[in-house]
């Protein structure tokens, strides 16, 4: 075991290449750049392709086409230019065409993006989300095994401290198991046999061999998409059995939730955290189990107030839903502010257990 | 819905148009799954298509092409087409082939777009990829017309052309001006071969047909982008008679859109 001191964007970069990424293509914009910067340099040292895009909307395209060959394609940028991709990551959930999209936020404002999409039809996105560098490097090479797994876009969702902090990482492959034969790729070599394939989102079928078009197409969705959300939720729980009240947070903000919460408990406060890995599918049993019986729910996250309706959904009225965060960031709008703050987060904690209202 | 469809015979490209009319009903393109076809009477596209068709098994490489096609009429193809396709989303099938052919440099890459996807929703894609010198070939079908929504204004629709939402014809002041796509794809360092042919005479079938074959030949040689404009019929969108078709073209589209070699790179 070979560590090194390596930025969250390199650490990521390794493992995607290490998960058998070959293919990235991307368009600068702070806090992604950097992710960008290392795939250009590291790919073709692996035999691999790096585009520097002219837009988002031509590196959504080139990845939809790469990863048409079978080949492990990403993208990413931050939530302002993965909305302009939003069209294409709808049409490829449609079409099955797994690809993997990296959101180096700006903050967590991007939830309802990431978890509902802008884009348009029936479609969903499995969306990971690393509190750390060292589970970046985890869950990008999961990221690239569930969307080979499910055939559908899967979304990592980080942050500027996650792509700016360095950590010492070793980054190994994981193997996270079988996945079934990529028989559907393109490429060429079936034309002309009678027996040529198709990537298509609208259901069209070669004429050797009809499928029930459109309507077929589209009412197989949803069992594709109940599939997913029946297997795929994740989630980290800390001190949840004995604790009065519970606090919800994901990402950067959950890593700082479960040092206070450790905190607190240490000083005998009765106090639980709920952690979802993944944002969807959402951790529905776990936040609900959680909340059983709990004086009341608290969500942290750095946005307006977005994680939270899932967290109410969840709930289902078990327990008052209190929400803590807040919008919080820097001159430049990269999301990195005072609120990230353990003493912050203790008194906002503090002060929902002694009834008083918090305000962000 | 399936009874109306009438099986057309496929004129072969490569004789006189006095030859081609004893072969009619003989001969149908190579590569193709079924003769039947959506097309409306007096369509280009699917003539457009045949020049592809032919081109790629006379070059000898059926057998590694991939089709990215864009959306329009000319979609319905991915079904009859025995090629491995991709359908990409309007005005991005120039990205798309770019990722294929990135991954698989063997293959054979060719787009088909309309005029509405290509230089309307997508200009900036075709651009981008030809300045790249993506090795791929892009076809235009371009019939300066919204075929498949009815007939509205593309961005290369010609001044005086009446279309569902230029009733009164193209006015410059108040629709501007059509794009020469050909033209401005051909100022790029990054392009092997720019043409725009035509089907609206079997001469111009003939000739469109060579001008495909040295683009795909460009890729074979791996040589750079390479880009073919090609002008269908579309005498539903252009609401005249069918048999009018290749003359109103002739007499409009063809006289700004103009036939010819722009780029050819040795």
């Amino acid at each position: 075991m070979t560590r090194r001191l390596m930025e969250g964007s390199e650490a990521i970069v390794e493992a995607a290449i290490a998960a058998g990424c070959r293919f990235f293509t991307g368009y600068p914009m702070t806090p992604f750049t950097e992710v960008l910067e290392h795939f250009s340099k590291r790919l073709p040292e692996v035999g691999g392709v790096c585009i520097n895009a002219e837009s988002e909307l031509e590196a959504i395209g080139m990845t939809w086409g790469a990863a048409a060959t079978g080949a492990r394609a990403a993208t990413g940028s931050v939530g302002q230019g993965l909305s302009l991709m939003q069209e294409s990551i709808a049409e490829m959930a449609l079409a099955r065409v797994p690809i993997v999209v990296f959101n180096m936020s700006r903050g967590q404002s991007d939830y309802f993006q990431a978890t509902r999409g802008g884009g348009h039809g029936d479609y969903r996105t499995i969306v990971l989300a690393p509190m750390d560098v060292s589970e970046a490097v985890e869950l990008t090479q999961l990221a690239f095994h569930l969307a080979d797994r499910w055939r559908n876009p899967v979304l990592v969702y980080g942050d500027f401290l996650i792509a700016h902090t360095s950590e010492a990482i070793d980054v190994q492959p994981i193997d996270f198991g079988p996945l079934p034969d990529k028989d559907w790729g393109i490429d060429g070599s079936t034309s002309g046999t009678g027996r040529s394939r198709m990537i298509t989102s609208i259901g069209i079928g070669k004429a050797h061999s009809p499928t029930s078009g459109i309507i077929g197409h589209f009412e197989g969705i949803a069992p594709h998409l109940a599939a997913m959300q029946a297997a795929e939720a994740r989630v980290e729980t800390g001190f949840v059995d004995d604790a009065d009240h519970i606090v919800v947070a994901f990402g950067t903000a959950g890593k700082f939730v479960r040092y206070v919460v450790g905190k607190m408990r240490a000083d005998g406060v009765r106090v639980g955290y709920v952690r979802p890995i993944t944002l969807w599918p959402f951790p529905e049993d776990a936040v609900a189990r959680a909340s059983e019986g709990k004086r009341a729910v608290m969500v942290f996250e750095n946005s307006a107030g977005q994680l939270i309706d899932d967290v109410k959904i969840s709930v289902l009225g078990r327990a008052p839903v209190i929400p803590i965060g807040g919008i919080s960031t820097d001159a430049s709008g990269f999301g990195v502010g005072d609120m990230y703050d353990a003493e912050v987060i203790r008194g906002r904690i503090e002060a929902v257990l002694a009834g008083q209202e918090v305000t962000s | 819905m399936t009874d109306a469809i009438v099986e057309r015979p496929i004129v072969p490209t490569e004789h006189r148009p006095d030859r081609a009319a004893h072969e009619v009903g003989h001969k149908v393109a190579p590569l193709l799954l079924t003769e039947q076809s959506h097309f409306c009477p007096g369509c280009g596209e699917p003539i457009a298509a045949r020049t592809i068709l032919e081109n790629l098994v006379e070059l000898g490489v059926a057998g590694q092409s991939v089709a990215v096609l864009g959306i329009g009429c000319y979609t319905a193809m991915a079904s009859s087409f025995d090629i491995d396709t991709v359908q990409a989303l309007h005005g991005r099938a120039p990205s798309v082939a770019t990722g294929v052919k990135r991954m698989k440099p063997d293959s054979i890459v060719f787009t088909l777009q309309g005029d509405g996807d290509m230089v309307n929703e997508g200009l900036q894609e075709v651009l981008h990829t030809a300045a790249r010198g993506e090795s791929v070939t892009a076809i235009l079908l371009n019939n300066g017309v919204f075929g498949e929504t009815g007939g509205h204004m593309t961005a290369t629709s010609v001044l005086g052309q009446r279309t569902k939402n230029t009733i009164d014809g193209r006015d410059a002041e108040y629709h501007g001006y059509p794009i020469r796509i050909a033209d401005l794809i051909a100022q790029l360092d990054g392009v092997a071969y720019v043409a725009r042919g035509s089907v609206h005479s079997p001469g111009a079938i003939a000739k469109t047909k060579k001008m495909v074959h040295k683009a795909l030949q460009m890729q074979v040689e791996r040589k750079g982008f390479s880009f073919v404009e090609i002008l269908t019929m579309c005498p539903t969108g252009w609401f005249i008679p069918t048999i009018e078709g290749p003359q109103y073209m002739d007499d409009t589209l063809g006289q700004v859109h103009t036939m010819g070699e722009l780029e050819v790179r040795g």
